[in-house]
């Protein structure tokens, strides 16, 4: 299959591999204190574990699994304000399939439908516009959730109903931005990321300048990835000879979706909608500066929360669960003490185990026989 | 394709088909003594009275399995619900060795079903069993008012014999047996996801529902063939984790071995979904020896529903089941807890 198959050859692979092999051993890590690499991404995170890449890696290299699933950093109090939009007998809640399952404090959205809710799972928020025109005496609500990589299609979703007219659609808005969240991690005293493996998808609209920081005020080697297996054999080798030549910089190993400057187009379309807004809590990390987005005052009467008022929810996760720590790097999934026990992907506690791209989920569902719950290792 | 979707001036299933007056005795007449028509059918009789000395003579055992069909939508490119019907419980006998003989069906209408689409399905039922040597001897007919079913559910109950020697069960499975699928994975899943979900791809696939009992039937003859499951719900995965619960095995596949067409690896590969998860209507698994296995695999490929059988993986004494992936790295290959979760970004 093109485009697929090209990027899996198991002897290009290996020949990877071997390069990454020699240049591991000119780092100044070694296995007892391995190079953390952050992949920020949950695709990334699902095909790390999917094809066994941690496995292949040289002892002297390591991945975190970092942030950068949407629903893993979901707040359950979010949750329960979309179950209490979802409850009204006109609304038509439209959702990614994603998280459907994400628990909140009175149950999933799955939980709200089973108890009579109208909720509905779309491919697209566009697909949630048709529903809306189709449905002129109901009100269509679509969960507006994800990074910069989901933003332009709510943007474009949006623009067209304001050209429509359309009065009985508005959207949940639980989009967040990366570039806050990673600048949080890396000021973060005992949080150890030697380097990072960027996201290929957001860097798609956002382009490779927001990065600079990263290398600039925090000196982290960065290197922005695809999803496929030589994908991140190639970024990671980046990233290794990066820190053998003793350089820092950007560097974009996905140049065949990846243009520089980002996609302009939806750039412009994000900035017309959406704007940000000040502090926005993620579960596992806690309230981050400037990482919230709204809806520009334009588009403000597309507001789902203006529209139903919603109760603020405030949820305080479990002490017992890592979530945070996972996400950080500072343990493993299965050093979590709920793992396998009181959080699986039938019974998630954490949004890391919901959904497939959760660094615990994709644990669970690839190894969690091969290792037993263990003692911590000390962080860093 | 569009049965459902014709002018309003069409004739539609009433309440008054169900009523056992004269409007539901005129639809079983016309429509299904005369599609079905066979000597049991004909004798009118409330059950059908099947004669024990030719089963008997086909085998000492009488397989007997039931099975409910619901799927939406009710066309869909390959089939439709009433193929699938006779299709499906036909499979679980075929699955167990046995010839399939006879069938009951029970139609569950919702009132407002166009009589047309009724006609294709029942049409399609009668052709199915027809080809495939099958009697439909005995059925039922409810009709239910608007809202209380989804236009038609059906549920078949089928018969036959097990030849004397053979002997395929999930408990049989060895450590040492090579694992076996009859063709390609998924094309059922792949094509009523498509539909279902409106996702619009041309995808050029078709549901692989089909009978099954003629690609086996030469394997009844052959030693060493120790389990065979159609991978229906759940797919092959379903089946891998049914051998190893009964049989105490652990199962290595090997994912390059796979077959696969290329537009349900597409599907799969946009959507995050695995082939072995899909479900299939016309595709077995068998635990076979080695010994057979080469003899089983020239079998299966000299019948056009198994031209693409191949070789997937090996039963091992370990019990977990590993899928050796493309870079060589083995994962557990765990069961999904509910239907699978396309991924967002």
């Amino acid at each position: 299959m093109r485009f697929v198959d090209e990027f899996r050859d198991p002897q290009l692979a290996k020949t990877l591999l071997e390069r990454l092999h020699q240049r591991a051993r000119q780092l100044p890590f070694s296995a007892e204190k391995p190079m953390q690499i952050m992949e920020v991404c949950g695709g990334h995170t699902h095909a790390i574990f999917k094809f066994g890449l941690d496995k292949l890696l040289p002892p002297q290299l390591e991945f975190i699994h970092g942030p950068g699933c949407p629903v893993c950093v979901l707040p359950m109090g979010r949750i329960d304000a979309c179950c209490e939009i979802a409850a009204h007998p006109e609304v038509i809640f439209c959702t990614f399939g994603d998280a459907l399952r994400v628990p909140g404090k009175r149950g999933s959205l799955l939980q709200a439908r089973e108890r009579g809710a109208d909720v509905r799972v779309v491919y697209s928020p566009l697909d949630a516009l048709t529903l809306a025109r189709e449905n002129p005496q109901r009100q269509v609500v679509f969960f507006a959730l994800g990074f910069e990589t989901t933003m332009p299609v709510t943007a474009v979703t949006l623009q067209q109903a304001r050209r429509e007219n359309l009065t009985n659609f508005t959207i949940f808005c639980q989009h967040i931005s990366l570039m806050p969240t990673l600048r949080s991690l890396l000021q973060q005293d005992d949080v150890r990321i030697d380097a990072f493996l960027a996201p290929g998808h957001v860097s798609m609209i956002i382009g490779t300048a927001p990065y600079a920081f990263i290398n600039h005020d925090f000196g982290k080697p960065l290197v922005i990835s695809g999803f496929e297996p030589l994908d991140l054999l190639q970024s990671v080798l980046l990233l290794v000879e990066q820190v053998c030549d003793a350089s820092c910089k950007t560097e974009n190993q996905y140049r065949r979706i990846v243009p520089e400057q980002g996609n302009l187009l939806a750039q412009q379309a994000m900035r017309e909608v959406f704007q940000l807004a000040g502090d926005s809590e993620w579960r596992g990390l806690g309230l981050i500066e400037e990482s919230g987005i709204a809806l520009t005052a334009d588009y403000a009467s597309f507001d789902a929360e203006r529209r139903f008022a919603p109760q603020a929810q405030s949820v305080v996760d479990d002490p017992r669960a890592r979530c945070g720590d996972v996400l950080t790097g500072r343990c493993k999934p299965h050093q979590c003490p709920l793992f396998g026990s009181g959080c699986t992907p039938h019974n998630a506690f954490g949004a890391l185990m919901v959904s497939s791209e959760g660094a615990c989920a994709a644990w669970y569902q690839y190894r969690h026989r091969e290792e037993a719950p263990q003692p911590q290792r000390a962080a860093g | 394709m569009n049965h459902s979707k014709q002018q309003s001036s069409q004739q539609v299933i009433t309440m008054a088909h169900g009523s056992g007056g004269r409007a539901m005795q005129q639809m079983i007449e016309r429509m299904f003594l005369a599609a079905f028509d066979n000597p049991w059918l004909g004798e009118r009789e409330d059950g059908a009275r099947l004669a024990l000395a030719e089963l008997s003579q086909q085998g000492d055992r009488l397989a007997f399995t039931t099975d409910s069909y619901v799927i939406d939508p009710i066309f869909f490119p390959g089939g439709n619900i009433g193929k699938l019907a006779v299709c499906g419980t036909a499979n679980d006998l075929a699955v167990s060795g046995a010839t399939p003989a006879y069938l009951s069906c029970g139609f569950i209408l919702e009132e407002g079903l166009p009589l047309d689409d009724l006609q294709a399905i029942v049409h399609a039922m009668a052709q199915t069993a027809r080809a495939a040597g099958i009697a439909i001897v005995t059925g039922d007919t409810k009709v239910v008012q608007r809202g209380a079913a989804d236009k038609i559910f059906i549920n078949t109950s089928g018969l036959g014999a097990i030849p004397t020697a053979v002997n395929w069960a999930a408990k049989n499975v060895r450590p040492g047996d090579r694992l076996i699928v009859s063709g390609t994975l998924g094309d059922h899943g792949a094509t009523i996801l498509n539909l279902r979900e409106q996702l619009g791809m041309d995808l050029g696939t078709e549901s692989d529902c089909a009978v099954l009992a003629p690609l086996l039937a030469p394997l009844r003859a052959l030693p060493g063939v120790h389990a065979v499951r159609d991978a229906t719900r759940g797919g092959v995965n379903a089946i891998l984790h049914e051998f190893a619960e009964a049989s105490g095995c652990g199962m290595v596949i090997e994912e390059g071995a796979l077959p696969v067409k290329p537009a349900v690896r597409g599907i799969c590969e946009l959507l995050g979904l695995e082939p072995l998860n899909f479900a299939n209507e016309g595709k077995v698994v068998l635990a076979v020896t080695a010994e057979a296995e080469q003899r089983v695999l020239e079998i299966l490929r000299a019948h056009p529903l198994g031209v693409d059988a191949a070789t997937i993986g090996e039963v091992t004494s370990t019990p977990e089941i590993c899928l050796r992936g493309l870079l060589g790295v083995s994962r557990q290959l765990m069961l999904p807890h509910a239907e699978p979760l396309p991924r967002i970004c």
